[in-house]
């Protein structure tokens, strides 16, 4: 705490990582929905394209026309390596001492990010994350299916990792600089079993970890990334995390 | 300590529990027998109601879904004043 302070004279400065692959028109929107959202906050927004061929890149340099190379920063990586390495790259060139992570695709709206901001600072977490799962929050385009499994996969989980947050695959987190350094550098999983990672270890750690509802909408623009046999990734995953945490 | 160990070191205790009780014969021999059947039973039946329980509850949220396209809109606007492409795919 006293560090931060002398660092920065009290002030914070929000620096948000968002990973893309092909978001050509998701980033626009998302870059003006978070301006609009922060109009008194210091922030920088940190996108790690991961060499899309769709002209994400050439939107993004146009928005930095627009609202200015250090509010923007592009770093850019020649092709896809993965969430967890686009998380790594970003925060090297985080000037913040609090880190966002956010979607791309617009199910994150940045509307909730004054309430991330707020709840940090009235509680002093070290960690700020959204959920989907209490009442306040919520999901939208989801079916039965999706919603039955997403139930399931949390039972188990809560039953065997006795986690202390709610929402454990959510990707929409605020993390204090050091936190996220710290956290991250003990992660090897890939995926969501990545972000579930990152939750679990912090809390085992002992981080204050706090959340807030956000609702999810489900992708608008673009093919969702998600596909294959997540039931056996998860499994696995839960049981790495069973052991190893 | 490493969850596991917490976890390990609970059923440990249940089970010097359980078997404490198959020695005093507090309870007849054998019902205690099958009492880590009926443990395991319970913890499914209580993890399907869980499960149950949670998909009915399960927060929606469709009024935002339109909010969503309202924003979107609304950015669209902006930006193709600024001239960035928005047009989709």
């Amino acid at each position: 705490m006293e560090e931060q302070r002398k660092h920065n004279d009290g002030k914070n400065k929000y620096s948000i990582i968002v990973p893309t692959y092909n978001e050509r028109l998701n980033i626009a929107l998302l870059v003006y929905l978070v301006f609009k959202h922060l109009p008194d906050v210091d922030f920088e927004m940190i996108i790690v394209d991961d060499g899309s061929p769709d002209g994400t890149q050439d939107v993004v340099k146009k928005l930095q026309e627009v609202y200015g190379e250090d509010r923007i920063l592009l770093r850019a990586r020649p092709k896809k390596l993965g969430l967890g390495t686009a998380y790594v790259h970003g925060l090297k060139h985080c000037s913040g001492n609090y880190v966002v992570i956010m979607d791309a695709d617009l199910s994150h709206h940045p509307k909730y990010l004054p309430s991330f901001i707020k709840k940090q600072m009235e509680t002093g977490a070290s960690i700020v994350t959204g959920t989907r799962y209490v009442k306040g929050g919520g999901v939208h385009g989801w079916t039965l299916m999706r919603k039955l499994t997403s139930r399931g996969a949390n039972v188990l989980a809560q039953t065997l990792l006795w986690p202390g947050v709610s929402d454990l695959t959510g990707s929409f987190r605020l993390y204090r600089k050091s936190v996220l350094e710290d956290v991250i550098s003990s992660c090897v999983s890939k995926g969501y079993v990545f972000q579930m990672e990152m939750i679990v270890r912090a809390s085992r750690k002992g981080y204050h970890i706090e959340e807030v509802p956000i609702t999810f909408v489900d992708r608008v623009y673009g093919t969702s990334k998600l596909g294959g046999s997540e039931i056996v990734e998860y499994l696995k995953g839960l049981m790495y995390l069973l052991v190893t945490t | 300590m490493k969850h596991i160990v917490k976890i390990m070191t609970l059923l440990v205790a249940i089970s010097a529990f359980w078997m404490s009780l198959l020695q005093t014969s507090l309870i007849p021999r054998s019902y205690t027998w099958l009492l880590p059947l009926y443990f395991i039973v319970s913890l499914g039946c209580y993890g399907l109601l869980m499960v149950g329980v949670g998909l009915m509850q399960f927060p929606t949220c469709p009024q935002e879904a339109v909010l969503l396209q309202q924003d979107i809109k609304e950015a669209k606007v902006f930006l193709e004043q600024k001239g960035i492409d928005v047009s989709s795919d």
